[in-house]
């Protein structure tokens, strides 16, 4: 018998409002949350725009003993854990109020570079702020390994929920966020549990990042006008706009979900990755891989290119995804590529790196749930190379039945995901 | 989810190993760890990359004998963190061993799923310091993805040609298992071949030092008497570096290109979680080890070995014998531990003991727990000790455990094509 | 101020993105695309960041990804060079 996967509870941490609802009106409005960096003074580096989360882990309920333990970035996971389990009607604690049993249940997160913000806080500590190489044992943290190793981060989830079964963190760079969820969703397929806590975060304004991110010359330099800085498929973008965010979902297996009579957003039908092996940080412009990957997801969700009715962009607003995805959309979609609406929320919400493919499941099942098609912010005048529709400034109102979620990032990952109408619902 | 796919395999679809990769810091290369494990050589050494004077330790199972240039082109140093190096040696020795070439299969068919748990963390410590030093122009191209977990993934890929299914791990000393779970379940999946398993390093003073934080690290000074899983003496572990990169293969695409021998089967994989602390519930590590032989259909009574996670801190190595001997009965399957020799190799530390159990199979002995001499009769445990046990070993159940409470088990049995 | 020369650039290659036998070969190969050679993008922007370092040059970014060969390139760092006088 085969085992159906569906999205049950979301929890979100963006740019531009806190929770699941400001993100949703963020997206439907086209307004943009990118902004000058605010957390340091970014006056040296070469990019000084991030999307930046307005994250009060006071009002968040954390202890201050919590909040000494956990990075940012576990911060925003287990704060969007706890609303993905009050939006599926579960309580956290030890095991979820009976379902699942706790060996059933686990976790997997998604991060790109993890507690790179405490990492970078405690070095400046204890290196005599770079000065020393050999660093002064006598200004260690009680919790540098945790940052060292960040293991810790799907831990405190599993902690939150009470999870005993599988717990993971998938790190594949800028894919994370979709294939944390994707990995969760093969547990469920398989059998080895009945439900995950699944998705992503990523907190990588800071220094470091800002820096290796400006070596490479993949941010905006658009310093001058940050809240127009993220310009997926527009002609005059130059980089994409580093941000910060988290998302966080409830999967099951959907007959329990049925027999608990939970609300179903949304149900996981195909997921694929695939590698181009080709550059670490460099793109064909052929898109192949992400073709194949799009190509075998919407195989596995027994859909045809026609039925996609939206797809989600990668989008991150440099010339090379840019025109490498567009080219992707063409190969594996064929002539649907310039009849179905392709939209980035990274125009709005930055690019997380490991967060935005959660972040982005989040918005596809939200589209789903509500006939909203989220356009693509500043975006005027379409670079030449990048000719499909790409939703333009305005959202759209669209039944969507079956919707089509890209990634692609650092070490060749090229991910895709086909989230559905819950059955029942679709016709 | 591809188990509504029409290429989805049947199940029964098996996951071999046909090629193995090895640097550990006893031995580098695969039969200089077996014969090093057997013989009982220490790679646990006083640390020679830094002056650890001002430490309160100063031990780690450091690799001295790797010279990256002697196996790898040049064009890959400036861009790569040691481990990664470290990584990328350890895959090129396993693909030959499983005769794999650029030309083997096709790309689509062969992916990448490795373990990581400290990412390039000495490349790292490099240009956080540069930054803060010299500005941020000064931070090196390389270090966007040089630092990132997902960077042996990738390098491996690149350099290998491969295009499918891949994919980065995390889960501190468990999740080389979880890489190797995670393999099999790809290729059961309809992929033809996965390089898996995980390599780790972080020796350089911050990184040496991170460790130490984690409370767990012994402050012993001489190096046979530092790390004693299971001993009454047991005051800790020492870090190492190194780890082990396998080939899993399905038998009838590895069988159709030639290949002749297997190491043996990924017969079995399971991970489970430890409670919250505080809850007062115990270790999952047992149940870990039941599923995965519930996966594998094994009895107890047909493993002929474990081969322990071995934290060496009593109130854990209490628990994992407890764990043991409520599956085996009390002294009902030989237990042992070749780490000691090396120290925790965390993401390198599970992939390592797989290819250990492997070799176990080949030639039919065990290595002893070196150092080890006084175990708990509570504990009960037939751990080997002072010399290896010659022994048939057709199934072997490998343990691992990650801080925090991670726990993954995977069994690996004798198989032919 | 010091021209940059061919060795400067070969040792400036070798160190920011690995060894390469063809630039070691002689002078046929500063007309060679950096393509040829097998040194990328990155390779480039990082010898840049180190030309800027040792010569104070700054190679606008969008020149450094545009510039094909060794000769082109010392070209476009001795040719910004600050007047020796």
């Amino acid at each position: 018998m085969t085992r159906r996967v569906v999205l049950t509870g979301i929890g979100v941490r963006a740019p531009g409002g806190s929770g699941t609802k400001e993100f949703w009106e963020l997206l439907t409005a086209g307004r943009t949350a990118t902004r000058r960096i605010s957390f340091f003074d970014p006056s040296p580096f070469r990019s000084q725009v991030a999307g930046e989360v307005d994250f009060d882990a006071q009002a968040e309920g954390f202890t201050p003993r919590e909040l000494r333990r956990m990075d940012r970035a576990t911060q925003f996971a287990v704060a969007c854990t706890r609303d993905a389990l009050a939006d599926s009607g579960l309580q956290p604690g030890s095991a979820l109020a009976g379902h699942p049993e706790p060996h059933r249940l686990g976790v997997s997160l998604g991060s790109a570079v993890a507690s790179a913000t405490s990492l970078e806080r405690e070095y400046l500590v204890m290196s005599g702020s770079g000065r020393e190489w050999v660093v002064d044992p006598g200004y260690l943290s009680p919790h540098m390994f945790d940052y060292l190793s960040p293991g810790v981060m799907p831990a405190e989830i599993a902690w939150t929920v009470g999870a005993e079964g599988p717990v993971t963190m998938v790190s594949d760079g800028c894919t994370s966020g979709l294939d944390a969820v994707g990995y969760a969703a093969q547990l469920i397929r398989e059998g080895s549990v009945d439900a995950m806590v699944a998705g992503a975060a990523d907190t990588p304004v800071s220094p470091i990042v800002v820096a290796c991110f400006d070596a490479i010359k993949a941010t905006t330099t658009r310093n001058d006008d940050p809240e127009h800085a993220s310009r997926p498929f527009d002609g005059s973008r130059n980089g994409f706009v580093l941000a910060e965010g988290a998302a966080m979902f409830v999967l099951e297996e959907y007959g329990s979900a049925l027999a608990r009579g939970a609300h179903v957003y949304a149900e996981l039908t195909g997921y694929a990755t695939r590698s181009n092996a080709y550059h670490m940080t460099g793109l064909k412009k052929d898109g192949r891989e992400l073709a194949e990957a799009i190509r075998v997801a919407l195989g596995q969700a027994r859909a045809d290119a026609t039925d996609v009715d939206y797809v989600n962009a990668h989008g991150s607003g440099t010339k090379q995804n840019d025109r490498h995805e567009t080219a992707a959309f063409k190969r594996s979609l064929g002539q649907h590529a310039y009849d179905v609406p392709v939209s980035s929320i990274k125009s709005m919400v930055g690019h997380s790196l490991g967060a935005i493919g959660s972040i982005e499941i989040a918005a596809c099942a939200l589209a789903i749930e509500h006939g909203i098609v989220p356009p693509t912010a500043n975006l005027h005048t379409a670079d030449p190379e990048c000719d499909l529709d790409y939703v333009p400034l305005t959202a759209r109102e669209r039944r969507l039945n079956t919707v089509l979620t890209v990634g692609s990032g650092f070490g060749g990952f090229q991910s895709a995901m086909v989230l559905q109408r819950p059955e029942g619902a679709r016709s | 989810m591809t188990a509504t796919s029409v290429t989805t395999p049947a199940p029964a679809t098996r996951a071999v190993v046909t090629g193995i990769g090895v640097t550990a810091p006893n031995g580098l290369g695969t039969e200089a760890y077996w014969k090093a494990a057997l013989a009982g050589v220490n790679g646990i050494r006083e640390l020679s990359r830094f002056d650890a004077g001002r430490f309160p330790s100063r031990l780690a199972g450091e690799i001295t004998d790797f010279r990256a240039e002697d196996h790898l082109p040049g064009r890959l140093l400036p861009q790569t963190d040691l481990s990664t190096r470290l990584t990328l040696a350890a895959s090129d020795w396993a693909l030959a061993d499983a005769e794999v070439t650029p030309e083997t299969l096709t790309d689509y068919t062969k992916g990448v799923v490795t373990s990581n748990a400290t990412g390039g963390f000495e490349f790292t410590h490099g240009e956080f310091r540069k930054l803060w030093t010299e500005g941020p122009e000064h931070v090196s191209v390389y270090e966007s993805f040089a630092w990132f977990y997902a960077v042996n993934t990738g390098q491996i890929s690149i350099r290998n040609s491969m295009r499918g299914p891949s994919a980065a791990l995390v889960g501190e000393q468990a999740g080389g298992l979880d890489a190797i779970g995670h393999a099999r379940r790809t290729v059961r999946q309809g992929t033809d071949l996965m390089v898996t398993g995980g390599v780790d390093s972080a020796l350089d003073p911050w990184g040496y030092a991170s460790q130490l934080a984690g409370g767990r690290v012994t402050t012993v000074a001489d190096p046979d008497r530092a790390y004693l899983p299971f001993d009454t003496r047991a005051s800790g572990y020492v870090p190492g570096e190194g780890g082990a990169i396998l080939v899993v293969e399905n038998p009838d695409t590895a069988r159709e290109r030639g290949v002749r021998r297997v190491y043996g089967e990924i017969a079995g994989y399971a991970a489970t979680f430890d409670p919250a602390p505080g809850s007062g519930r115990p270790s999952r590590l047992g149940r870990a080890a039941e599923l995965a032989l519930d996966d594998a259909g094994v009895a107890p009574g047909e493993v002929d070995a474990v081969f322990a996670d071995a934290a060496g801190i009593p109130e854990l190595d209490r628990a994992e014998a407890e764990a043991i001997a409520g599956i085996f009965g009390p002294g009902g399957v030989p237990v042992t531990a070749p780490k000691a020799l090396t120290g925790r190799l965390y993401a390198g530390g599970g992939p390592l003991d797989v290819v250990a159990a492997l070799l176990a199979i080949r030639d039919g002995v065990l290595p002893a727990t070196a150092g080890t001499g006084e175990v708990p009769e509570t504990y009960g445990l037939d751990l080997v000790l002072g010399e290896p046990r010659e022994l048939p070993v057709g199934t072997a159940l490998v343990l691992a455990r990650g801080r925090w409470g991670f726990n993954a088990a995977v069994v690996v049995r004798a198989a032919h094509l | 101020m010091k021209t940059m020369t061919l060795d400067d650039l070969r040792r400036i290659l070798r160190e920011c993105a690995g060894s390469d036998e063809g630039l070691e070969a002689g002078e046929s190969a500063l007309d060679t695309a950096f393509d040829d050679l097998g040194y990328d993008s990155l390779a480039l922007m990082e010898s840049a960041s180190r030309i800027q370092k040792e010569f104070g040059v700054a190679i606008p970014d969008d020149e450094i990804t545009e510039v094909e060969t060794p000769r082109a390139l010392l070209d476009l760092v001795n040719g910004s060079l600050p007047a020796a006088a």
